[in-house]
């Protein structure tokens, strides 16, 4: 199967996802440019992330414009797995795939840590290896990871099990302490309706080698080459 | 015409940079500044010569890519 890693101008981390997907994991990848209007056969799509368009107006604003995304939305419309990864998830926010925004951490400083993540549904091309309630350890590395959305938007996003991962504790707890943002409710990654579109602020990609610290991520990319595999939880986009 | 547009947060959302700076006044003694809302100023130069036409197609692009509506509001001024 195949990875199709699409690179935007400012994107730097498409080769950490090009080497997760075809070294780590052995599978097919190829780098897809914002100016293509090619998948080039791609079942699985990652946005990375970066700081595409210099974050120039706002995170992902201008991305989200690329003759790329009319592609990538339309094969997310056809039920293809998607994954935004940090600025990749910004570019899905913007491009109105996954509801809410970023703002600005609640600190206001740039936070380049590892931190805990819980998984909150299984039911998604990336979570379906993982299980309910497992704690992941992954880095995140941004400024503007704050999410935000309206309370009756959040409201839906949790009656519709939208949120997929939560900042916790290392037990698993979600506590404001363990939230390095500040976003509404822990919400470190979400789903779109059709939940086979995944944002989320964590950096999966940079976690798949226990060499660099964890190889916790992994499993969110195993997730996508078994529902490939399987057939299951994935359209024939 | 030109077309000014001033984007801000709406007022529910917290905004981490005003009170920041808000913050920074305060240590610099400037306690009578209560609160500070940072927002962004755009000047449009537009080929129209209708004040109509110009502000409508500010609020175009405003709501197209200037301002996101999920966390921000603008204001258009036209000249």
């Amino acid at each position: 199967m195949k990875f199709g890693i699409v690179v935007f101008p400012g994107s730097n981390c498409d080769h950490d996802a090009y080497h997760a997907a075809k070294h780590v994991l052995g599978q097919d990848a190829e780098f897809l440019w914002h100016k293509d209007t090619d998948l080039k056969a791609s079942d699985v799509l990652i946005l990375p992330g970066g700081f595409s368009y210099g974050d120039y107006l706002r995170t992902g604003a201008i991305a989200r414009f690329s003759p790329i995304m009319r592609e990538v939305q339309a094969f997310a419309a056809r039920g293809g797995p998607v994954l935004g990864i940090c600025n990749g998830f910004q570019v899905l926010l913007e491009a109105g795939l996954i509801p809410g925004a970023m703002l600005r951490n609640r600190s206001v400083k740039f936070v380049c840590a590892h931190v805990h993540i819980r998984v909150e549904q299984t039911d998604t091309p990336f979570t379906c290896a993982s299980k309910r309630g497992d704690v992941l350890r992954i880095p995140i590395a941004h400024g503007e990871g704050n999410y935000f959305a309206p309370p009756d938007v959040l409201a839906k996003l949790e009656t519709n099990r939208q949120v997929i991962f939560r900042y916790t504790t290392a037990d698993g707890d979600v506590a404001d302490g363990a939230n390095p943002n500040g976003s509404v409710a822990g919400i470190a990654g979400l789903c779109n309706e059709g939940r086979n579109v995944v944002g989320m602020m964590p950096h999966p990609e940079r976690a798949c080698e226990s060499t660099l610290g964890s190889a916790d991520g992994r499993v969110i990319l195993e997730s996508a080459v078994q529902s490939i595999k399987t057939g299951a939880l994935v359209a024939r986009a | 015409m030109r077309a000014r547009v001033f984007v801000t947060l709406k007022p529910s959302v917290f905004d981490p940079q005003g009170k920041t700076i808000a913050d920074a006044l305060h240590s610099l003694g400037y306690g009578g500044v209560e609160d500070v809302r940072q927002g962004k100023y755009f000047e449009l130069d537009l080929a129209t010569k209708e004040a109509g036409d110009a502000k409508q197609l500010a609020a175009e692009v405003a709501d197209k890519l200037l301002a996101n509506p999920v966390i921000e509001s603008y204001r258009i001024e036209v000249e």
